[in-house]
């Protein structure tokens, strides 16, 4: 008797779909902790080799964390997603390697290679934030009170503006990004090689983090920025500029872009107008990962991305018999996105944040 | 002169009139309360004082001043406060952060800082709780905070709507009571409220609002006695 009401209640509860992609979910999970055991079992990787994996995910994380930002602090305060972000961060790439071929050509970057790559970074953050300021005011601002899909289509067509704006200036082709001797070899980090790039992105990418986090919790700017974004009527009635807090948003999403930028062409040493796609595509996953609109949330979707990139060719594939795993990175990162939706549609961090809103 | 004065003011919601030529004055000093039915016009009478509804004919005159030239935000610069419908704290900043809001404009680190006692002492309840996420805080407690905010911009006329709002009935007491301090120690109100028989206690003069329009005005005294108010607001038979 009982049985047939607790049936009866689950069967309501959970429809034919939500068990079909549960069904689905846990067998993609069985097969990759399958993959995972016979990894472990068969493939010659130490336990250097495997720690150098996720150091290097560390790495490519911290770039992902960095213009995921972007994306977070955008949706936080306007509840749309700027598929444009990617672009800034082209556009940040570009200006810094225009500005590093000029002092190299003077001579400034081998005398001063520090000081060098410091003004590529101010150069690319300043470069990215015009553009995004450019965005919001032609893109953006004028659709403000329009339903929350029109911003999102002109979001879409702002991004191919700048990508053949871009092209049509640059070129189609990669340009070669200057060399940078002092970044050339590896350090060793616990033990570990890695290149010095990727050591110089962790570092920087945990820096400005943690610089953005105290900005957003502590400054009367960050303050507002939070107002903002939980109600635009009441910001206004404390005096708040809403637009003005909306565009010192965008710099600062796309000063991070600027700043992942110059540490991703100093790792790929080559610029190219449709490099802001597939980094942006990726941001985008991780800022949903780890729940839109969560700042904490997009800096650990981002590294949960690039670590998981990194290792699961190896751990995951490897086992199953895959040849040349390093070429499905991107199916692993996707797939991943599917499963976190499926099992945390909110993401990782979202629902901490829905329970603080009531 | 009158501290604000509506003049005639109609304002739209779409296609929706909400208000028909209102026509209204707050003296310096006094409580003045709207009062009315639900959709009667008096939230969006304070929202257009704030310009968060601009009128679309009419003048709203504050000190003097024609506030219809200026956006949202300028208007707290000018010394009108608001504590809006629904108190609209921000849950996810603290305590602190949203008093912090409310004194956004101003720049006399001292100042603020007696504002700030002056809140704590008004409100001893914020100062336990002050490093609290404001969305924690029981219904009574946020409508302190939301007060308390609108005072940080050291208002010389607080806009109020509903602050009884959802709050049980010995809290509404002494949020009244709250109100009546607050305007002792210099702080002219317009009081919003469903609550007519506690809004007319307090009161200086009153108006009441019907689908827009101002139907009726004068004295909290002569509103109690009236027999309209008495028989539809003041649920007397």
């Amino acid at each position: 008797m009982d049985w047939k009401r607790r049936f009866e209640y689950w069967r309501r509860r959970y429809d034919l779909t939500d068990v079909v992609v549960w069904a689905f979910g846990l067998s993609i999970l069985a097969v990759a902790v399958y993959g995972a055991v016979r990894s472990l079992q068969t493939t010659p990787y130490g336990w250097k080799q495997w720690l150098q994996f996720v150091l290097y995910g560390f790495s490519q994380g911290g770039v992902y964390a960095l213009i995921a930002l972007g994306y977070t602090l955008v949706y936080g305060i306007l509840f749309m997603i700027n598929f444009a972000h990617g672009e800034i961060f082209m556009f940040g790439a570009f200006g810094s390697l225009f500005v590093g071929l000029a002092l190299q050509r003077i001579g400034f970057w081998d005398r001063y290679p520090v000081l060098s790559l410091i003004i590529l970074f101010l150069v690319a953050m300043v470069v990215s934030s015009t553009v995004a300021v450019i965005v919001e005011r032609v893109a953006y601002r004028p659709l403000r009170k329009a339903p929350r899909l029109v911003p999102l289509i002109t979001a879409i067509g702002a991004s191919f503006t700048l990508q053949y704006t871009a092209r049509s200036f640059f070129g189609s082709g990669p340009r070669a990004y200057p060399e940078t001797p002092i970044l050339a070899g590896s350090v060793n980090i616990l033990g570990i090689q890695i290149g010095k790039p990727y050591a110089l992105t962790i570092v920087v990418s945990l820096l400005m983090m943690a610089g953005l986090y105290a900005y957003v919790q502590f400054t009367k700017t960050g303050k507002a920025m939070r107002a903002v974004a939980e109600n635009k009527e009441v910001a206004a009635l404390m005096g708040i500029d809403v637009d003005r807090v909306i565009v010192q948003t965008f710099i600062l999403g796309a000063s991070m872009a600027g700043v992942a930028a110059v540490l991703y062409s100093v790792i790929y040493i080559q610029v190219k107008f449709f490099m802001g796609f597939i980094p942006g595509i990726k941001a985008f996953t991780a800022a949903v990962l780890g729940g839109i609109g969560n700042i904490p949330g997009a800096m650990l979707g981002g590294y949960f991305l690039g670590i998981f990139e990194s290792l699961g060719p190896a751990l995951i594939l490897e086992g199953l018999g895959v040849t040349a795993p390093n070429q499905l990175k991107d199916v692993i990162a996707f797939t991943m996105l599917v499963m976190v939706l499926i099992f945390r549609p909110t993401g990782i961090l979202g629902e901490a944040l829905a329970e603080e809103r009531v | 002169m009158a501290m604000l004065e509506l003049h005639n003011v109609h304002a739209y919601y779409g296609h929706i009139h909400a208000l028909k030529g209102i026509s209204l004055t707050v003296e310096k000093g006094e409580i003045v309360t709207l009062i009315g039915a639900n959709g009667a016009g008096k939230t969006s009478t304070l929202r257009v004082i704030t310009m968060l509804l601009p009128p679309t004919e009419g003048q709203v005159r504050f000190e003097g001043e024609d506030l219809t030239q200026y956006p949202t935000h300028v208007i707290v610069r000018k010394g009108i406060a608001m504590v809006p419908e629904g108190r609209g704290i921000f849950a996810r900043l603290t305590v602190m952060e949203n008093l912090e809001m409310g004194a956004y404009t101003r720049t006399d680190k001292k100042a603020i800082e007696e504002d700030l006692e002056r809140v704590f002492t008004l409100f001893p309840r914020l100062k336990e709780r002050r490093r609290q996420l404001a969305g924690t805080l029981s219904g009574g407690e946020q409508q302190m905070l939301a007060i308390g905010r609108a005072l940080m911009a050291r208002p010389r006329l607080l806009l109020m709507d509903e602050p009884s709002m959802g709050l049980a009935p010995i809290l509404v007491e002494s949020i009244f009571e709250t109100i009546q301090q607050i305007n002792r120690q210099g702080t002219t109100i317009l009081l919003v409220e469903q609550n007519a028989h506690m809004a007319l206690q307090i009161a200086h003069r009153g108006y009441v609002l019907r689908t827009g329009e101002i139907v009726l005005q004068g004295t909290a005294q002569e509103l109690q006695a009236n027999e309209m108010v008495q028989k539809t607001y003041l649920g007397m038979a």
